[in-house]
């Protein structure tokens, strides 16, 4: 296996090396498998050590968003007891990262909600940020990927600059993916605009939901994407339902995969 | 007023079966949005004037009783009567006084949200004086007895062909005009001679200036000028939390305003008034109308900065396809779902449930109200308050005992993992089941993560339990 040698060679000197809690989503677990195995592999092959704890759920989020934040506390403190033994927590999506960061407050604010809180990632700002990933020489993608951006990454988590703010530009996702040899980027006309999926908004506000989902899987295809690339699958589980029922002939995938050396 | 909740999803998925509606209503806002973007690039210091701006509001809101007094203290040095209303009820009573005292039947406005939210317009027929809105949106709005869909552009949810239908009704134009200035140049010559012969005039009021006792109307019709000068008679109605303190911070408000709402530099009409004109009467009513009580909320006193640019609607990716008469409030888009659970709980309890939280509102915002995180914590005030349809709370507290079970947990994705392999098409896609309505559901895999996890990791590394952090 390549990524032994990736191991063994280089990955674990030039890296620092955590004790790595991996939290799998629920959607992910349930419908983008593929997209949580990437994740694992990937923190792997770039030497750390990783566990996933089996009895893992859900970190609170749908409670939370819906106001209903009581109801979040057993999915919070269970979240606790699977990861405060853990010096970081990598997840593949920035709206979990976002509540556990910055809402997680249906449970008291002991030492260890503060500890796991303050040491949750999502995955593109761990590579990014915390280990400084500065190639992935396994990762090859010949293909035209328009970059969604979920609203959690892009303005809780700030891993890009945001149209709004005129900010100098950056782009932690970009940055990443630009190591990727033989990707080529489509740019939309409206990048960050949100895809309408939003939680329990995509079944209460259904319509304008879908709606905003197709309008943003049709931007990307005409924009010459073959792909949608996000690190996101709740975005991405919203817009391949609205690409499909529309008949927009557009692919997905998360960037986990890309990073880990999916070729398509 | 009934308390029955606003079906906001219902209103918006009527809206966008509306094909050529939905589109142009949606790019025209955009194109707003874009051209704001435009102005904040020119200007490199956008992010100090917002911060300026946000310190000011803050600042004044914090001292408001104080700055009040201020004004009206100054204002009556100016010649201005100024008059204080609780209410919606005790603003069109002082109103409706004060034309009554004139004998004044015919009244001209410009375009004020303070009295669609007093609902002056009905008060005041009743009391024989006609209205007439001098803003061409607002008109529009007012021929076709409906709100504003929007404080700016009041009328842009409506396509030419439905203006021309409404004048055709009313000014007895031809309904298939599709030129727009056309349509204007009726507007004009119907409005014009209610305005030569109206016996007062009424204007909102952008920004009230509490050092000089005067305050600032922005139009980009002039209409407001009309108004205000045509007649003898002015009467400002104006929220108060409107207040500045000094005459220089107008420097950092006019700026921002234009350049977020319209993506211009300025307004066309930015008039000062600081007293009658000769021979005239002015009053301004200061109007609370449940801005007290909005002042003293912790978590949402800060809405009250708003200076209602509708940058926040045109950059909501909602509002642009759910239009704003969806929101069926006076105030609609973000900043409405944040201000109108402040008038009646139950009814807008729907409102802050039609936001994805995406935060581009926020952003947005020249006075940097933390919209979006105002309308997460509505969520919980209304949860709280018991304001949660009794269905989707109790799904909420299942979900939330299933989350803290695992054993539990892991049975229902295998129940869902088998039913979206197994069963058929109508048993998956039907009305029980909104996300289908639009959408396909995702697709069933082999084996979940946590399955796969079992089976290629656990077997070759068992994991060994890490030590517990102190």
């Amino acid at each position: 296996m390549p990524c032994a040698t990736f191991r063994a060679n280089r990955a674990e000197d030039e890296y620092p090396l955590m004790k790595i809690g991996l939290f799998i989503p629920c959607y992910i677990d349930a419908f983008y498998p593929d997209a949580g195995i990437a994740t694992l592999e990937l923190l792997e092959k770039l030497g750390q050590d990783v566990e996933y704890p089996l009895d893992q759920t859900c970190c609170g989020q749908p409670m939370g968003n819906s106001g209903c934040n009581s109801d979040a506390a057993a999915a919070e403190a269970l979240f606790v007891r699977n990861f405060a033994k853990y010096d970081k927590i990598v997840m593949p999506s920035g709206s979990c990262t976002h509540h556990v960061r910055d809402n997680f407050d249906a449970i008291p604010q002991t030492d260890e909600v503060r500890h796991v809180r303050e040491n949750t990632y999502e995955l593109v700002e761990f590579l990014h940020d915390i280990l400084k990933v500065d190639a992935f020489p396994w990762a090859e993608f010949n293909h035209t990927v328009g970059l969604h951006n979920s609203c959690g990454t892009l303005r809780a988590l700030r891993t890009a600059s945001m149209s709004e703010l005129g900010e100098k530009p950056f782009s932690k996702p970009m940055d990443l993916l630009s190591k990727v040899k033989g990707i080529r980027f489509a740019t939309p006309k409206r990048p960050d605009e949100c895809c309408g999926f939003g939680g329990t908004f995509s079944v209460t506000e259904e319509a304008v939901s879908a709606k905003m989902g197709v309008d943003k899987v049709r931007d990307h295809h005409q924009a010459g994407a073959e792909y949608i690339v996000s690190a996101d699958s709740s975005c991405i589980m919203h817009q391949q339902g609205c690409a499909e029922r529309a008949g927009v002939p557009i692919r997905f995938i998360h960037i986990a995969q890309i990073l880990n050396g999916a070729s398509q | 007023m009934s308390d029955k909740p606003v079906n906001h999803a219902r209103a918006a998925e009527h809206f966008i079966e509306d094909a050529p509606h939905l589109q142009f209503h949606d790019e025209r806002l955009w194109d707003m949005r874009q051209k704001r973007d435009a102005q904040m690039h020119i200007l490199p210091e956008w992010q100090e004037l917002r911060e300026e701006a946000s310190r000011i509001k803050e600042h004044t809101l914090s001292r408001l009783p104080e700055y009040l007094e201020q004004f009206e203290t100054n204002a009556k040095k100016n010649g201005i009567h100024v008059h204080w209303a609780r209410d919606g009820a005790e603003h069109n009573r002082i109103v409706g006084e004060i034309l009554k005292a004139h004998n004044a039947r015919n009244l001209i406005k410009s375009k004020s949200m303070v009295t669609e939210e007093c609902d002056m317009r009905p008060y005041l027929a009743k009391q024989g004086v006609t209205v007439t809105e001098t803003d061409l949106g607002e008109r529009i709005q007012q021929l076709d007895d409906q709100l504003p869909s929007h404080i700016v552009v009041p009328a842009v949810h409506k396509l030419t062909a439905d203006v021309a239908k409404i004048f055709a009704k009313d000014y007895h134009t031809d309904p298939n005009i599709r030129d727009p200035h056309l349509l204007a140049e009726a507007q004009r010559q119907a409005a014009r001679p209610v305005i030569l012969h109206a016996d007062a005039g009424m204007t909102g009021g952008n920004f009230v200036v509490a050092e000089t006792g005067t305050f600032v109307v922005c139009t980009n019709e002039g209409n407001a000028d009309l108004s205000a000068t045509v007649p003898n008679l002015h009467i400002a109605t104006i929220g108060i939390e409107r207040l500045v303190p000094r005459m220089a911070d107008m420097g950092v408000f006019i700026r921002l305003l234009s350049r977020s709402a319209l993506g211009s530099p300025i307004t066309q009409y930015t008039t000062h008034f600081r007293g009658p004109q000769k021979g005239g009467e002015m009053h301004v009513v200061l109007v609370d109308n449940g801005r007290s009580a909005r002042l003293g909320m912790e978590d949402f006193w800060t809405s009250l900065k708003c200076i209602r640019c509708g940058a926040c609607m045109n950059t909501c990716p909602v509002y642009r396809r759910s239009g704003g008469l969806s929101y069926g409030a006076v105030y609609s888009g973000p900043i409405g779902a944040i201000i109108d659970p402040t008038f009646n709980e139950r009814k807008y309890s729907t409102l802050p449930y039609a936001s994805t939280l995406n935060g581009s509102c926020t952003n947005v915002c020249p006075v940097k109200i933390n919209i979006h995180e105002q309308l997460y914590k509505w969520r919980r005030v209304l949860v709280q308050h018991h304001e949660m349809p009794f269905v989707k709370r109790e799904i909420m507290h299942m979900a939330g005992k299933l989350m803290g079970q695992p054993r539990m947990y892991r049975a229902a994705i295998k129940a869902t993992e088998v039913s979206l392999g197994t069963m058929p098409r109508f048993v998956l896609y039907n009305w029980l089941n909104p996300w289908g309505k639009h959408r396909e559901n995702p697709h069933p895999v082999k084996q979940t993560f946590n399955d796969w996890y079992r089976k290629n990791r656990q077997t070759t590394k068992p994991a060994a339990a890490p030590e517990t952090k102190k």
